[in-house]
């Protein structure tokens, strides 16, 4: 079974580290995965897209040109990102930033995600985290024991606390929706 | 013992460079290539080994070239516009002899182009960048764990024949993040030494070829033995001689140190061409594309196969003659407008069709677009029949 994600928003969302948290999950699963990522030239800014496949077999191709879930969290990333999408993929928008996705017959998920990562752990930053675990709870696409190493594996020290939250509060999300 | 990771293609040449013995790395950071300059910055002082950030691309390759005349395994990395400023050191490089890694993860060119995005563009340059006749190595990986086998090939290939090796990378590849399987210690993975003069410092000659390899001992500056270093045409000692017998001996001795070993230097992969009609010509990034539509293909009942140089240059003009024998059609895919096709028509000699998928968009080809390539060579020789 092979699983196409892709994480797209603005530079600097984190969504790159999503996805090689997300990608990482899978390998700690003993599944197999590639992570690639597209970006501007800019820093900050600009959009970007991260991309995941998860399989239990190899996989050659690393893009992906038929997203089952795509999360989308700005406006742009949706006008660009959301129109390869049909009636088979999961769009999850962050609420705040997303009015319309191109693909109209997609089954779509719209969570306050940035919002919900100020209010849990006090940060837009953590927003990224957030989005995870609802993925990752709508998906099943790997399992949260495996999900919470990665994102430990990758944060900063000092942070652990905040990012089981940021997870945690992702999960609810998800569940409550 | 060894452990899983998930790694970038960058990280994985850093890793190879590491495990090779590269113990010097100098150049000048620029997308897609920074995090081999990153990742070389934060672990060769980890094994006693020196990284120099230097103000330019020139200058970077000129302490490559410094380093190992030292007698260290030294590499550089950079992207089209810095291969472009490297290209008179490379062949200071081939001249005097010196081994040296220069990896070129290509973006889109020319100038400045698409720093973000990739390309195949530099196959050509990566070949005859810089000015004269001259003969260097060059290699393609196309997964991560091939960036850390080919990084360390890379190494010992130029060590070896003392020539430059070019570690030809694209974005593709380069930013891509999958499983590799690392050993936990590097040792007695470290790259041979180039070969060491068995003579005196005083009978020491620096180009002279004394056991038929064509290739010359190398000692390290520093070590008591004397020698010139010049781009010039130069004789066995070393010091410039231009006459035209000293010319062409020195020319034909360049040329056959690798000519006559390309047994060893060129590494190709067949994947499913036994029964192939159609054989896909493709390296590094494209090739990922190719073995899916390969077997997206045969499932389709198309005699399909994939042909993947590893070793770039020199070209593998034998097997890409011995498939031409056996094949219908090769269809050449890369991510430019069609540069290395002309190599491959240029061997096949009408043996069998050639075609050409060029991609130039600053996107690797989907699985779908290089089947409908397929699909149409297909229909051309069922045509022909």
């Amino acid at each position: 079974m092979k699983q196409n994600f892709r994480f797209s928003g603005t530079g600097g969302q984190g969504l790159i580290t999503a996805g090689i948290i997300l990608a990482e999950a899978a390998l700690l699963d003993g599944k197999l995965a590639v992570q690639s990522q597209s970006y501007g030239p800019e820093a900050r800014g600009g959009s970007s897209k991260a991309e995941v496949i998860i399989s239990d077999e190899p996989i050659r191709f690393g893009r992906v040109t038929h997203p089952d879930t795509l999360l989308v969290m700005s406006q742009e990333a949706a006008d660009k990102f959301s129109g390869d999408c049909d009636g088979s993929s999961l769009i999850i928008t962050d609420s705040l930033f997303v009015r319309e996705v191109r693909a109209k017959d997609a089954r779509r998920v719209d969570l306050p995600i940035t919002h919900t990562a100020r209010e849990a752990c006090g940060k837009p930053l953590f927003a990224n985290i957030v989005a995870l675990g609802a993925v990752v709870a709508l998906t099943k696409c790997v399992t949260t024991e495996s999900l919470e190493r990665a994102v430990l594996d990758r944060v900063p020290k000092g942070t652990e606390d905040a990012n089981r939250k940021a997870l945690a509060a992702g999960y609810a999300l998800a569940e409550n929706n | 013992m060894s452990r899983v990771l998930l790694m970038q293609g960058n990280q994985a040449v850093v890793e190879g460079a590491i495990a090779a013995g590269v113990r010097f790395y100098g150049g000048y950071p620029i997308t897609p290539s920074t995090e081999i300059a990153e990742g070389m910055a934060k672990r060769l002082p980890e094994v006693g080994g020196k990284f120099m950030q230097t103000e330019d691309e020139l200058a970077g390759i000129g302490t490559v070239l410094g380093a190992s005349l030292g007698g260290v395994r030294a590499m550089t990395a950079t992207s089209g516009p810095g291969f472009s400023l490297k290209q008179e050191m490379i062949g200071m490089a081939c001249s005097a002899e010196i081994p040296c890694v220069i990896v070129d993860v290509q973006r889109v060119g020319p100038a400045t182009g698409q720093p973000t995005s990739p390309s195949q563009g530099d196959v050509m340059q990566a070949r005859w960048g810089t000015h004269g006749d001259h003969w260097l190595i060059a290699v393609s990986p196309s997964s991560v764990p091939e960036c850390f086998d080919l990084t360390r090939r890379a190494v010992e290939l130029s060590e070896k024949y003392r020539c430059p090796v070019i570690l030809l990378m694209d974005e593709v590849i380069g930013h891509m993040r999958e499983r590799i399987e690392l050993p936990d210690s590097y040792e007695g993975l470290a790259a041979a030494r180039r070969k060491q003069p068995d003579v005196t410092p005083e009978d020491y000659l620096a180009y002279a070829d004394t056991d038929g390899s064509k290739v010359p001992a190398m000692a390290d500056f520093g070590s008591g033995y004397r020698w010139h270093v010049t781009g010039l045409v130069h004789d066995e000692t070393g010091f410039p001689k231009g006459t035209p017998a000293a010319t062409k001996n020195s020319q034909d001795r360049l040329r056959t140190k690798l000519e006559d070993h390309e047994d060893d230097i060129v590494q190709t992969e067949h994947y499913r061409t036994e029964d192939a009609e159609i054989v896909v010509v493709a390296f590094g990034g494209a090739a990922r594309t190719a073995y899916e539509v390969v077997d997206m293909a045969r499932n389709e009942g198309i005699h399909a196969g994939l042909f993947r140089p590893i070793t770039i240059w020199p070209f593998a003009e034998r097997a890409v003659r011995e498939l031409a024998e056996k094949t219908q059609c090769l269809l050449v895919h890369e991510l430019n407008c069609g540069q290395y096709v002309r190599e491959v028509e240029s061997a096949v000699q009408g043996r069998a069709s050639v075609r050409l998928y060029a991609k130039y968009d600053n996107e690797p080809a989907t699985p779908d677009e290089l089947l409908a390539e397929i699909r149409e060579a297909e229909k051309t020789i069922k045509g022909a029949k």
